[in-house]
């Protein structure tokens, strides 16, 4: 019964995501969709061209990699301090989608750059630090995916989430002092404001993005809840 | 914590300790360098800087995947956890010897293959100052992941994978540093380093005694 | 050694994974007693004492150790009290035993005499000899000596007779017999009897 104890509260996530799913799922589509016409619909850059609308792929993605691990050093901090059954579930679910939008920013940044570089991948800082959070994520994954005993596993891949938390800033801080000192990197905020036309398609990218995340993550923990659920039951059988 | 700081030092540098170790992988991966890019000093002064920096941090790990593990494989570990010390002061003590016999010696080593790269004098003392300085972060954030890969099998191939990006900081200020040396700058990368390093020191032994405290439920 | 009342566990659960290895176990010793913790292969007498020794945390129930008018519930202050002898024998192939015991005695500010303390689980003659050339029994002996001059009032032994020889086991029963006569308590997870006088607990098979 023990287990039954452990779920009360992942039942009552089960009951309320199943309500909200639908909507979101919608939202997720509109936003999306809205986005995708917005982006082709807004004129070319002077001096980018028609290669400026990339921005619409790659600014959301790079600001969902963010947040998603925002989300998942949230998670954790739930996990370690109230020792939440939920947040573990979330956290472990945040991680694979955050390193998919990170390697999404990955490349969208880097066809991006060939036609702005001239180079296929330049040690920019954003490209850079970029980099250095898909190891992050990818560094999460493993130690998860290593440490058997579920609830020791979320635990300590808690504390490496909080860690890294509390390093991601510094990190980013040294890449972009790293960047800055070499002088290569030419695109950055420096570069001319970006006027109201490209604005608005991207706010509706990001929105549509942020909202595929919740969707994906949301029906991620019920997989994860689904799956654990699954195996109780086995294992309860077996031992019986 | 003065006994575990002691017996941490007596068994790093006994036959077959980590510390000598530590240093041949140093100085092989150095060497190694020359003879993929060739013995042109005037680039290998260039890259010497990052190349000894990055040789020295997988140096270090190299030795850090048993700093707890082998306590914990022979049973020492509940034997220092019910002793009257805490499990941060436990941390702080092993980091502290994990220092001196890898962080140390990398550093007291790194003059000689700063010449070997062709470094101007000026720009080796920087080299060495800048090991001196932020060796302590790789020791104590490499604590954290191999707390925190302590039961895992093959704990030593995840550790790097955890702790290099925690390290990119420490590598860009000690390289960039040196750099600087070089093109006749100042940037205060070694203030930037040095504070990484305060940091990393003062708050790793709490992240990694949370871990060992995990994985002793094991 | 500071002594101890009793330890006392009441209602005690243990759940490991999804299993569970015991429910309500409840139990008291008393100080001068020795306790032999008994039962099959995967019953939990190591998840029992790692549970008393404030590495596992209960699913549910109380541990309580009380000294004179004190009733100690925090795990780590109740750490503090205890003497471990765990499944391996922590003694370092580099280390010589009178470096472990040296080592051992300054962490746990034990102000005993190594030497007499070897000399009593009879490995004076090896006493200089680093440890990866003494055999199981002879590290066993090490880890009783460590026991020894922990100077704790609980000790928590598991499998203390394994791998020792006829006299090495009743050399272990003298050291449960005078720690008992001195006050102390005994918490011994094994597979044979341990050949003195003891309270007998033993674990079921998982239900």
């Amino acid at each position: 019964m023990a287990s039954l104890f452990a779920y009360a509260n992942p039942k009552r996530f089960m009951d309320l995501s199943a309500a909200v799913l639908p909507w979101l799922v919608a939202a997720t589509v509109a936003a999306l969709f809205a986005g995708l016409v917005l982006g082709f619909a807004s004129p070319p850059d002077y001096q980018q061209g028609d290669t400026v609308k990339l921005m619409y792929l790659h600014v959301p993605a790079a600001w969902t990699a963010m947040m998603a691990y925002g989300l998942l050093a949230l998670a954790s901090l739930f996990s370690l301090v109230w020792r939440h059954p939920l947040a573990d579930v979330a956290a472990k679910a945040a991680a694979p989608l955050g390193a998919t939008f990170t390697l999404l920013g990955l490349v969208t940044g880097s066809l991006w750059g060939r036609p702005m570089w001239g180079a296929w991948w330049v040690w920019d800082a954003r490209l850079t630090s970029f980099l250095l959070l898909l190891f992050l994520y990818l560094g999460y994954m493993a130690l998860w995916n290593a440490i058997e005993d579920e609830v020791r596993a979320a635990r300590a891949a808690a504390i490496l989430a909080l860690v890294g938390a509390v390093n991601l800033p510094v990190i980013e801080f040294s890449v972009n002092w790293h960047t800055l000192h070499q002088g290569e990197s030419i695109f950055r905020a420096g570069g001319p404001t970006i006027a109201s036309v490209f604005l608005w398609p991207l706010f509706v990218s990001m929105a549509g993005y942020t909202l595929l995340f919740f969707t994906l993550w949301t029906i991620r923990i019920r997989t994860e809840i689904l799956e654990r659920r699954i195996r109780s039951l086995l294992l309860g059988g077996a031992a019986a | 914590m003065i006994p575990l700081f002691l017996r941490d030092i007596r068994l790093a540098s006994r036959a077959g300790g980590s510390a000598a170790l530590a240093l041949a992988f140093f100085a092989a991966v150095a060497t190694l360098v020359p003879l993929g890019v060739g013995a042109d000093l005037r680039l290998l002064a260039r890259i010497a800087a990052g190349v000894l920096w990055v040789a020295a941090v997988l140096a270090a790990l190299l030795s850090l995947d048993r700093l707890f593990q082998a306590d914990f494989d022979d049973g020492s570990l509940d034997l220092l956890a019910l002793s009257p010390l805490s499990l941060e002061s436990i941390a702080a003590a092993k980091i502290a010897a994990h220092w001196l016999t890898t962080g140390l010696p990398l550093t007291l080593l790194s003059p000689l293959l700063g010449l070997m790269f062709g470094l101007p004098p000026r720009a080796i003392a920087v080299l060495g100052l800048s090991l001196l300085v932020g060796t302590p972060s790789v020791s104590a954030l490499g604590a954290i992941g191999a707390a925190l890969t302590l039961a895992v099998r093959r704990g030593g191939l995840i550790l790097p994978l955890l702790v290099l990006p925690l390290l990119s900081p420490a590598v860009i200020f000690g390289a960039g540093a040196v750099q600087a040396v070089l093109d006749g700058l100042s940037n205060g990368a070694l203030l930037f380093l040095a504070a990484f390093s305060v940091a990393a020191t003062l708050l790793s032994p709490f992240a990694a005694a949370a871990a060992v405290r995990l994985n002793l439920a094991g | 050694m500071s002594t101890v009342a009793s330890l006392g566990v009441e209602r005690l659960t243990c759940i490991r994974g999804q299993r569970v290895l015991f429910r309500d176990l409840s139990f008291r010793v008393a100080g001068g007693q020795i306790l032999s913790l008994e039962g099959p292969n995967g019953a939990g007498k190591t998840s029992l004492l790692r549970l008393l020794a404030g590495f596992l945390v209960p699913a549910a129930g109380r541990i309580a150790l009380t000294a004179g008018a004190a009733t100690i519930d925090d795990a780590e202050e109740r750490g503090r009290l205890i003497g471990w002898l765990g499944h391996h024998d922590a003694a370092k192939p580099q280390l010589t035993p009178l470096e472990v015991l040296a080592f051992f005695a300054g962490l746990y500010r034990s102000d005993a005499k190594i030497a007499d303390a070897l000399a009593a689980v009879g490995l004076a003659a090896v006493a200089s000899l680093p440890c990866q050339y003494l055999s199981a029994g002879q590290k066993k002996r090490l880890a009783l000596a460590r026991l020894k001059i922990s100077n704790r009032p609980v000790w928590l032994l598991d499998e203390p007779l394994a791998s020792l020889d006829a006299g090495g086991k009743r050399l272990a029963a003298e050291f449960l017999d005078a720690h008992a006569l001195f006050g102390g308590i005994a918490i011994a997870a094994t597979h044979e009897p341990l050949g003195i006088a003891c309270e007998r607990l033993v674990l079921g098979a998982p239900a």
